[in-house]
């Protein structure tokens, strides 16, 4: 298998930047639901050895065509048992289908906005903030390298399955990093601004067990521009 | 008196080709001995708990301090589950003899095949890092799932539907599997019916009847 693909269409890139992530879009009531519903595995914005040597090329092909491709499988399977349930007036099948939209829908968007939050060096990979995030990052934390420290921290914390998330409060405006297991999306009350995956197929090919290694390399190839973008 | 990391009772690659000797190294030397280097740490002032056996420690897990339980639950589950394992596998797999056992798993799943089935559809579903297990409840036997490193003798107040007394069980977190199956669990899991221990598993099946 080649472990590298070209993204060069400018137009697959721009049904990225504006397709994501696709399922926070109000599903219809039927199972011939138009097109849009339908999730699908958006494109990477680089090649899949970009990240070299953070995240090795082989890890980025299996978590972006398989891993995330099964996620927007399953959620697209998940969604028409869903719909079909609900029109059906089938509410145990509905309830019975709800922790398969959230395991897989949450995959869906956790891995469409990791995608963005990840950068070679040629793109500003690992280029520290600047702006009001950068603002909110000393207010908050102090330094870069302290909101680091707390990050890598909780990161390590995980127990199994989940994400560390960099998440703005939507009343306040405060930053916060938070932890959320297996594929919870984060919800309510925060919005993301910046993920890390720390599932074991993230880095295990590479890293093995040392995923600490791991996240102290991953900061080189964080997209703060994306975050930045993300702030409200 | 502290907890060690028991030795495998067959070389690193006794199960290949179905479990690769990479993973069994790593999983063994690495990720066992991180739950027995860090449970021993959570617990070197509590005498009580310490001495006891880690699967007794797991049935006693009501009694732990409330700021020890999350350490107890993640890496005393973790030495207990995986030091079960061990023993849950053999490079000398056999079909599952005739006798009560066997009978048994006919009896609540209609049939062998249908409780293969059943487990590996169990298996298959855990959601992020956990185990499937076949556990002996009430005299029934039963397929059931955890989360993380939850063991099944942590009780209900913690795994719920979960307790019970293990029979067989069968880890499903990535480092299990990755670096031989990739992201395809179901070939791991079709793996695993060529080195679990029958053997052993009719010992537990008397242990936990009596």
């Amino acid at each position: 298998m080649s472990t590298t693909m070209l993204r060069n269409s400018t137009l697959l890139r721009s049904a990225l930047r504006s397709a994501v992530p696709t399922t926070t879009r109000v599903a219809a009531f039927s199972s011939s639901a138009p097109i849009k519903a339908q999730a699908t595995l958006p494109d990477l914005p680089y090649d899949y050895g970009a990240l070299e040597p953070a995240i090795s090329g082989q890890i980025m092909e299996l978590h972006h065509s398989k891993h995330h491709q099964t996620y927007v499988t399953n959620y697209n399977a998940a969604r028409t048992k869903m719909a079909d349930a609900l029109q059906s007036g089938d509410i145990a099948t509905a309830i019975a289908t709800q922790p398969a939209i959230n395991f897989n829908g949450g995959g869906n968007i956790n891995h469409t906005l990791f995608w963005e939050n990840l950068a070679p060096k040629s793109q500003g990979g690992g280029e520290p903030p600047s702006g009001p995030l950068a603002k909110s990052i000393d207010d908050h934390y102090g330094s870069l390298e302290k909101l680091k420290e707390v990050f890598n921290t909780q990161l390590a914390g995980i127990q199994g399955s989940g994400w560390c998330w960099l998440v703005q409060d939507n009343e306040t405006g405060a930053l916060q990093v938070k932890t959320y297991a297996n594929q919870d999306p984060v919800v309510g009350r925060w919005h993301p601004l910046l993920g890390v995956d720390a599932w074991e197929h993230a880095y295990y090919l590479q890293y093995e067990n040392k995923k600490v290694e791991y996240f102290k390399n991953i900061w080189s190839v964080i997209n703060w521009k994306t975050a930045e973008k993300r702030m409200k | 008196m502290a907890y060690t990391l028991p030795a495998l009772p067959y070389g690193y690659d006794a199960l290949e080709p179905h479990f690769d000797e990479e993973t069994m190294r790593i999983h063994h030397t690495k990720h066992h001995q991180t739950y027995v280097t860090n449970i021993n740490a959570a617990l070197k002032d509590n005498n009580e708990l310490s001495t006891l056996d880690v699967q007794d420690l797991m049935t006693r897990f009501n009694d732990v301090p409330a700021d020890k339980k999350p350490v107890v639950r993640n890496h005393g589950g973790g030495h207990a589950n995986h030091s079960f394992f061990w023993k849950n596998l053999t490079p000398n797999n056999t079909a599952l003899a005739d006798g009560p056992l066997k009978s048994a798993i006919e009896k609540a799943f209609g049939s062998y095949e249908a409780f293969q089935q059943a487990f590996e559809k169990a298996a298959t579903s855990v959601f992020g890092s956990g185990w499937a297990w076949l556990i002996l409840k009430d005299g029934a036997l039963k397929v059931v799932t955890t989360a993380n490193q939850d063991s099944p003798l942590m009780g209900e107040s913690v795994v719920g539907a979960s307790a019970g007394y293990p029979i067989i069980g069968l880890d499903v977190w990535e480092h299990a599997y990755y670096l031989k199956y990739r992201n395809v669990r179901p070939d791991y899991i079709k793996a695993y019916w060529k080195v679990v221990n029958w053997e052993y598993a009719i010992e537990r099946y008397k242990e936990g009847s009596s």
